[in-house]
């Protein structure tokens, strides 16, 4: 009995933050970091792509953030991309290399990875949204063999904005194609500028062999939802990461609570079928 | 070599038109080439033509005092630069500028209308597809409009 109070005692549940330190940083655009963690007591986590964390500078309050590191690198550091839209996201973007955080997690369903085998996939991310989806993306090149056509469609609101801009010139050559389009810019752009939703349009999309990776904008998702469904994907077919306030991160505290779900602990990924119902309901 | 006939029916705008109807339409196009950073028209100019984009892309942009050229949209192959032809003063409302080298159909504007008021049922099966075409515009300017972007998540 003592043995087994004192293993309960041992392992931190859900709701203790664990101290992490920022290993290093790196601003991405005016507003958004990608912050590198390791944690403080050592060894490492373990995570699925499309999961997010509870994440702290001390004294700031929590804030859900999805991670956006590889996967497949479990040895690897806890990776972030945060932007910086109120205190707390602030204050973990102003953290500096060698400064402590506190992080509960993973939490949350995954991206459906296995489920993809096979399969044409579609991601479409809109502004930060690609950070979630970067698990996936790295996931999906990483079993490169085991999928048909992989495409992503990134819409960001202008050229400087836009995420992970190296890796968007290099992803091509591993096995995705790669389409970017920006809501606004000057002359000395010369790639796509209109919707993301456009870029659906004009995507060759297969619909019966395609799956859809959607995250962005709630907005930018169901016009691009429309878009998938006009082009004949099927609704079980397209998955999608939902944002709410999410604050306990296991389903306790009911903040986040979407139609008959709490989205930190049956989503934040949902089947656009599952969602739509809800969806509907404005007061939702 | 594909017939002009061939690349207009291969078109999302004109797909599924009877040949007669493309035969047409055709007969009011021709081909043309703009080198990169040609303009295909400029806002105010007559809008006497519209272009069917075959290769290449155009950048859609206006003028904006102290704020330079913006470019508000920029378009693929198979979709038609140019609404201003069909409705009067048929003033060019934009810029259009090729991004890379593009080739295009080039239609005469007047010749298509004469061919529409001869024979409404091509001109109504016209009016139908670029009315899509237009409220296809229309609603990722809404969506452009609402700046998604500059709200929300935190990531």
């Amino acid at each position: 009995m003592a043995a087994a109070a004192e293993a309960l005692t041992d392992v931190p549940g859900p709701m203790v933050p664990a101290p992490w330190t920022v290993r290093s940083k790196r601003r991405d655009t005016a507003d958004t970091w990608t912050l590198e963690l390791e944690p403080a007591a050592g060894g490492a986590i373990s995570f699925e792509p499309g999961q997010f964390t509870m994440l702290s500078a001390f004294g700031t309050g929590e804030v859900p953030i999805s991670i956006s590191g590889d996967p497949g690198s479990a040895s690897g550091p806890l990776v972030h991309t945060v932007r910086a839209v109120g205190l707390a996201t602030q204050a973990i973007c102003d953290a500096d290399v060698g400064d402590r955080l506190s992080v509960r997690g993973p939490f949350g369903r995954p991206w459906p990875t296995a489920e993809l085998a096979g399969r044409d996939v579609l991601v479409v991310a809109g502004g930060i949204g690609l950070a979630p989806l970067r698990p996936a993306i790295l996931s999906l090149l990483a079993g490169r063999e085991r999928h048909g056509r992989l495409a992503l469609l990134y819409g960001g609101r202008e050229p400087e904005q836009l995420l992970y801009p190296s890796e968007l010139q290099g992803w091509p050559e591993l096995g995705i194609d790669v389409a970017v389009t920006v809501d606004s810019a000057g002359p000395e752009w010369l790639g796509h500028v209109g919707v993301v939703t456009r870029l659906v349009a004009r995507a060759e999309i297969d619909p019966a062999r395609t799956s859809a990776l959607l995250c962005g904008p709630e907005v930018m998702m169901r016009f691009t939802v429309a878009a998938l469904t006009r082009a004949g994907v099927a609704a079980q077919d397209i998955h999608v990461s939902m944002e709410r306030n999410m604050q306990c991160g296991i389903g306790h505290c009911g903040h986040c609570q979407l139609g008959p779900s709490l989205v930190c602990r049956d989503g934040p990924v949902y089947r656009w079928s599952e969602l739509e119902p809800w969806l509907a309901i404005r007061e939702l | 070599m594909r017939s002009l006939e061939d690349l207009i029916a291969d078109a999302p705008t004109f797909r599924g038109l009877a040949p007669d109807q493309i035969a047409l339409i055709a007969g009011c196009g021709a081909n043309e080439r703009f080198e990169a950073g040609a303009a295909l028209q400029r806002e105010g100019e007559p809008a006497d033509r519209f272009f069917l984009i075959r290769e290449g892309a155009v950048a859609l942009q206006i003028q904006a005092p102290g704020r330079g050229e913006i470019v508000i949209e920029t378009l693929q192959p198979g979709e038609v630069v140019g609404f201003s032809w069909l409705f009067e003063p048929h003033r060019w409302q934009f810029d259009a500028r090729a991004n890379e080298p593009t080739r295009v159909i080039a239609f005469d504007g007047a010749c298509l209308r004469g061919k529409c008021e001869a024979d409404h049922e091509l001109g109504y099966e016209l009016m139908r597809r670029f009315a899509w075409a237009l409220t296809e515009r229309l609603q990722a300017t809404r969506l452009q409009l609402l700046d998604v972007y500059g709200h929300g998540r935190r990531g």
